[in-house]
């Protein structure tokens, strides 16, 4: 189908690009930008007057919770949400049940997602079996089978000698090894940061420090085996100040954060509040203004959403029992184009965030609008306000600590290779 | 953020916690529960009819006899009726959740619940989730609050030593998981004691517990250095498994109170305990048996204190 999208403001960061363009997509690819090619007949228009034309959302963790987890989340489910919230690429970690660390079960998943035939679905591979944190996967098979990276999502991998091992492994084949940093001992029960808030409300307390010592680790261990690093979900502002450094000093490492921490603080929990129990905690005002400024100085390459669909029931428990997580993918556009407006940014390098910056990180060509690339666009009006609430929501995870607040920017048109698979009014 | 213990008159709905009350409301719960130590002193009349038909639900999902029997005899001297679940860990491995046991004791046609739950929060769950015409009375939650063992503490405080303004209070011990200390800290600074201070060593203090207006020491011969009021901590066994502490022996030596530490403190001052005690553990029997020690009196004043907490409540609907 030739589709003509007309009259919008292209936004294209790879391209530097930021002005009033038509674009013209045939066969799934963007064949044009600006005047129209010789002999194009559009068989669909869009007008986009008034809106942003933008490459599609890339998601670096978003969790889809198959298999394993279908009563809080199904692929039908989240994929419908991603592409409503004008995500095109996601990437999703392995913390599924079983665990991503088998080739069947990564081909299972990737077919299933391609049969929906809406976001591209790039699974991130166990590190170590069933995420045990003992013996190494089989990565080069995974990778085979569709794995763009590997990651021990949020479990624990004590054991350093593995660690050295499964990123010297994965050197050998230049996979990328995608890590949060967290000391599990150090974080043992803890459920908030430790600072003011969980030592006046008495929650079990994570401190700074057990981000800190297992970056420390993790850095030495990539500078020593020459891994691609990517590390996720940086919490604080010591985190931030160690990859800043470590870059500096000319490490292969990219960062990315998740929009949560980008907005909130520990302060957001107020009495309770369970939607604000995430994995890593919302720390202080302080970190949350150094993760701010990592962003701006592209210390912190990428902005994730971080989606953790969780149900209704597992929400309603006193904070350290009610499991950590929030819904994610239809409030990342918003939260991002909400920091944008805050730190007074161009609406261009705030897209990077969430577009070129993503897909380099997951070694994709994807995010940007060049002549001949696969025609995913995410078309937005950045003006118009929505109420977050349950229903408006597509994801089956409802929690989100944003719930009840008005947000700019909404999704009014998702294509994937050149397909509609998304309309609102 | 609306303060969730208050209706829209400002009136407690709930006690949750003695954290952002106003000083008027702490001290009307003090002036009440006076009231009711006379009427008991009395020894005429033990039954006040405040409470007559209304169903108190004593829910105890973490075990507890003091408390428990104490809010019990509260209730029965207001002429309420008095329900007691010890609900313990195991109906939630039965699967049922908090909020359905709640439910569940709504449809009984509870008027008040008294909740004590091992989770820090879970108090402010059960209130935000009752019907606005129940109350709930917090009666500890994990390591957040304990506020109607604060207010009978302040009610203790204020019976020998008249006022707070000129007082210096030291609370010894674990901090860290208590309970108790959170809602005596907040508890004394709203009523305007100058100089509370928290003496533990580094293993048993909150980070940065400093933040609530509170003068930390980890020596007892500084921390307690002419102090007005010993307020002692329990100390829980399980501390010396989890790195927090090497022995008990030790913890006794340097944060034991003894005869010879408290000698330290004013001449008049009082030790106080929010029991169970470990008797040569945090605390000396002889100190806890002295002349010094109104751990006993605590007690007492509980009742009358639960009482005004609960007459309160009912009244502010």
């Amino acid at each position: 189908m030739n589709i003509h999208i007309k009259n919008g403001r292209l936004i294209d960061p790879k391209n530097m690009v930021d002005s009033l363009q038509d674009i013209y997509i045939a066969s799934g690819r963007i064949i044009a930008t600006g005047k129209a090619p010789a002999g194009f007949s559009a068989d669909k228009s869009i007008d986009a007057t008034g809106l942003v034309v933008a490459p599609g959302l890339i998601d670096l963790a978003a969790r889809l919770r198959e298999p394993g987890y279908e009563y809080k989340a199904t692929l039908e489910s989240e994929m419908d949400a991603a592409v409503a919230g004008g995500i095109t690429s996601l990437a999703c970690p392995p913390d599924t049940d079983p665990p991503l660390d088998e080739p069947g079960l990564v081909e299972m998943l990737k077919h299933r997602a391609r049969a929906l035939n809406q976001a591209h679905v790039y699974p991130v591979g166990a590190l170590t079996y069933g995420l045990k944190g003992a013996e190494l996967t089989e990565m080069a098979e995974l990778a085979d089978a569709g794995c763009m990276a590997f990651s021990q999502a949020d479990a624990a991998l004590t054991d350093t000698r593995v660690l050295m091992r499964a990123m010297q492994y994965a050197a050998t084949f230049d996979f990328g090894v995608w890590l949060r940093p967290q000391d599990s001992f150090l974080a043992r029960n803890g459920v908030a940061h430790d600072g003011e808030v969980a030592t006046r409300l008495g929650l079990p307390a994570i401190p700074v420090c057990a981000e800190t010592i297992a970056l420390a680790t993790m850095l030495k261990l990539a500078r020593e085996t020459g891994v691609r690093l990517h590390i996720g979900r940086i919490s604080s502002a010591e985190g931030v100040e160690m990859v800043r450094e470590a870059k500096k000093q000319g490490l292969q490492l990219t960062c990315d954060v998740s929009m949560n921490h980008t907005h909130l603080s520990e302060m957001d929990i107020g009495y309770f509040d369970s939607n604000c129990h995430l994995i890593p905690p919302l720390r202080s005002q302080r970190d949350r203004a150094a993760l701010r400024a990592g962003l701006l100085d592209g210390t912190i390459d990428a902005i994730c959403s971080n989606h953790s669909p969780v149900d209704e029931d597992a929400k309603q428990l006193p904070f350290a029992e009610a499991e950590a997580g929030a819904t994610g993918l239809e409030l990342l556009l918003p939260l991002v184009l909400k920091w944008a407006g805050q730190e007074k940014i161009a609406l261009s390098d705030a897209i990077a965030k969430v577009t070129v910056q993503p897909a380099r990180i997951l070694a994709v060509d994807a995010g940007h609008l060049t002549v001949g690339a696969a025609a995913d666009i995410c078309i937005f009006d950045p003006a118009r306000y929505w109420k977050v609430e349950a229903a408006a929501l597509k994801s089956q995870g409802k929690n989100t600590p944003f719930l009840g607040m008005e947000l700019q920017g909404k999704v009014r048109y998702t294509l994937v290779n050149g397909q509609l698979v998304y309309q609102s009014e | 953020m609306n303060n969730p213990q208050l209706n829209k008159h400002g009136e407690l709905q709930h006690l949750l916690s003695t954290e952002g009350l106003p000083a008027r409301i702490l001290t009307d719960i003090l002036d009440r529960a006076a009231g009711f130590v006379n009427v008991a002193e009395r020894g005429e009349i033990k039954k006040v009819p405040l409470l007559h038909g209304k169903s108190v639900f004593n829910v105890f999902f973490e075990n507890s006899t003091r408390t428990r029997t104490t809010f019990e005899i509260a209730a029965k001297r207001l002429s309420a009726d008095v329900v007691n679940l010890n609900i313990g860990s195991s109906s939630t491995s039965k699967g049922e959740t908090l909020l359905d046991t709640v439910d569940n004791l709504c449809a009984m046609h509870a008027d008040m619940f008294v909740v004590r739950h091992a989770q820090s929060g879970a108090a402010h769950l059960i209130a935000k989730h009752v019907a606005p015409e129940i109350s709930v009375i917090n009666a500890g939650d994990g390591r957040h609050a304990h506020p109607t063992q604060a207010l009978l503490d302040m009610f203790t405080i204020r019976h020998y030593k008249k006022e707070f303004h000129n007082l210096r209070i030291a609370i010894v011990g674990d901090v860290l998981h208590s309970r108790v200390a959170r809602s005596q800290i907040h508890a004394l600074t709203t009523l305007g004691v100058p100089e509370v201070r928290v003496i533990a060593p580094k293993t048993l203090l909150p980070t940065g517990v400093e933040k609530m207006g509170v003068r930390v020491f980890h020596d007892m011969v500084q921390g307690l250095r002419d102090v007005d009021v010993v307020m002692m901590l329990r100390l829980q066994n399980e501390r010396m498994q989890g790195a927090a502490l090497p022995s008990a022996q030790e913890y006794f030596k340097y944060y034991g109170l003894t005869q010879e530490k408290l000698a330290l403190a004013k001449e008049d001052a009082i030790v106080m305990h929010p029991g169970p005690m470990n008797r040569g553990v945090e605390i000396d029997s002889s100190v806890a048996d002295g002349s010094h020690s109104v751990i006993l009196p605590q007690v007492t004043f509980g009742i009358a204190v639960r009482m005004a907490v609960m007459s309160t409540l009912a009244g502010a609907k």
